[in-house]
């Protein structure tokens, strides 16, 4: 009797769930590249970092700053990007996310928005530069469908991250 | 509400020291990246063995998802054919009829062809193909052009081999795997092939632009002489790529060459082959009347100069290397002993 009141009163979120899914989301964000497209031009927004953006915009303070470190790496095993250009950008844009969390408290819907255009741009610009130094050099023009697809991803990310948000808090 | 002034989270010393631990260990892992990019930059098969073991293990999804997009695609057209199917069927029919001759010339030719080659004494090297296979995905997000293939070196695939479609050249194998292997599509910045005008062989080269379009540049500066529709083929200069496979359509002509469309479109092939590594034609040696490269034996004048350059306490040593020459050479080295 005892126990069955226990199992329905004063319930917590499974603490695994907390911590996985925001963690598995990511990851399978990152494995995008994976799907069977064989693309011509660069055109796949960066689901990983869109994902990454909208966990710390919807849930500032989930992960330390240097989470951008193993996601980073991870998505550059799978993107083909030279190893180490996500492990720099992601780090530096996490930082910057924290930094105007500290400044800017209460924003808006837009202006979240705004500040993740600013990041996957720069992430998107960011990469095409690192590569250029490496090897050769790309227009920035190529990019352009990429960096409109990855904005207007934005919010329908968001509005996935949320739902995925609930089943995380889910007693 | 106006931010705190300072950042701290209260007095708890536990705290504080967490936020600063997490910025530190932030901007070190935004240096280890620079590090890492600097290893990439300097030995770019660093991470190789991890990504073919990433590509290893994510190929069996990533083959069924491709087998069900091909289907899909392949169902499409099915059902595109049952409209016009009859007027179709009868234009198809007349080609048949007029394919018939052709393929009945085309044989006499390439029986004269081979007459002729002979005649020449010219070995034909085919590209001989290692393997049949599909390209199961890219690097649709990141600005190089990577294709994955889902054959590797256990089915005979090597580096440098290059790949082709029915259309045309789709690029040139950069790593391989057990299973898979990664391919350098043509469309990216680092793929340079030698290319040439199919109709009278003006040579130039290709250079991915990262878009699915490549940059045709002429070797020789001068009048731009492209037109928008000609052809491009492989010339098989320096290897690698065999002789005469289409590459690119030209679209638009700028200063100092034009902008060509791929003919062989990743996206849309089913089925890519992997070729051996094309070596340039051999001569015959008998044909050509030059002597062979290697049967010749050593010019007997090297090795008096030889010795003259060297100090007279190392001159013993080649004396037990080559003892039979060294008796033949005594009065020679005399002198210079002295």
């Amino acid at each position: 009797m005892n126990d069955l009141y226990r199992a329905r009163l004063n319930r917590e979120p499974s603490a695994f769930r907390k911590a996985a899914v925001p963690i598995a989301s990511v990851m399978a964000a990152s494995m995008a590249p994976l799907l069977p497209i064989v693309a011509s031009a660069p055109v796949l927004p960066p689901f990983g970092l869109v994902v990454l953006i909208c966990w710390q915009i919807l849930r500032p303070g989930l992960w330390p700053v240097w989470a951008g470190v193993p996601f980073g790496m991870f998505d550059d095993i799978l993107s083909g990007q030279p190893v180490g250009s996500a492990v720099l950008l992601w780090s530096i844009i996490l930082i910057a996310l924290d930094l105007i969390e500290q400044r800017y408290i209460w924003r808006n819907y837009w202006q979240d928005w705004f500040i993740a255009t600013v990041c996957l741009i720069f992430a998107i610009a960011g990469g095409l530069a690192i590569n250029n130094f490496l090897v050769n050099d790309t227009r920035i023009s190529v990019l352009f469908p990429q960096m409109i697809l990855a904005i207007f991803t934005y919010p329908l990310v968001l509005r996935l991250v949320a739902r995925l948000d609930h089943i995380r808090l889910k007693r | 509400m106006a931010p705190p002034r300072n950042r701290r989270p209260g007095f708890s010393r536990k705290a504080q020291l967490q936020i600063f631990t997490g910025y530190l260990l932030a901007f070190t892992g935004a240096f280890a990246g620079l590090l890492l990019l600097a290893l990439s930059y300097f030995d770019p098969a660093a991470f190789s063995a991890v990504r073919s073991m990433t590509a290893e293990v994510t190929a069996p999804p990533a083959r069924l998802l491709t087998g069900m997009r091909v289907g899909t695609q392949n169902g499409w057209r099915e059902v595109a054919a049952y409209f016009d199917a009859g007027s179709k069927n009868a234009a198809l029919q007349r080609e048949v009829e007029r394919n018939r001759m052709r393929l009945i010339e085309a044989r006499a030719l390439r029986q004269e062809n081979r007459e002729l080659r002979r005649l020449l004494g010219l070995i034909k090297q085919d590209g001989r193909p290692v393997a049949t296979a599909r390209l199961i995905n890219s690097s649709a997000s990141s600005s190089r052009r990577y294709a994955t293939l889902d054959v590797g070196s256990r089915q005979g695939v090597q580096r440098g081999q290059p790949v082709r479609a029915q259309r045309g050249l789709i690029g040139r194998v950069l790593e391989t795997g057990p299973n898979t292997s990664r391919v350098l599509l043509l469309s990216d910045a680092e793929n340079v092939v030698p290319v040439r005008r199919a109709r009278d062989g003006t040579v130039a080269f290709s250079q991915g632009r990262g878009d699915g379009r490549v940059d045709i540049k002429l070797i020789d500066i001068g009048i731009n002489p492209f037109k928008v529709g000609d052809v491009m083929v492989t010339s098989g200069n320096g290897g690698i790529y065999p002789p005469n496979v289409p590459v690119a359509i030209i679209e638009k002509l700028t200063n100092d060459g034009a902008i060509g469309k791929l003919l062989a479109n990743p996206a849309g092939t089913d089925f890519v082959i992997v070729q051996e590594m094309y070596e340039p034609e051999l001569a015959y040696p008998e044909a050509s009347g030059l002597p062979p490269a290697d049967s010749s034996p050593a010019s007997p004048l090297s090795a008096p100069r030889q010795r003259e350059t060297q100090p007279p306490a190392t001159a013993p040593a080649p004396t037990s290397s080559a003892p039979d020459q060294a008796e033949a050479s005594v009065p020679v080295q005399g002198p210079a002993a002295r």
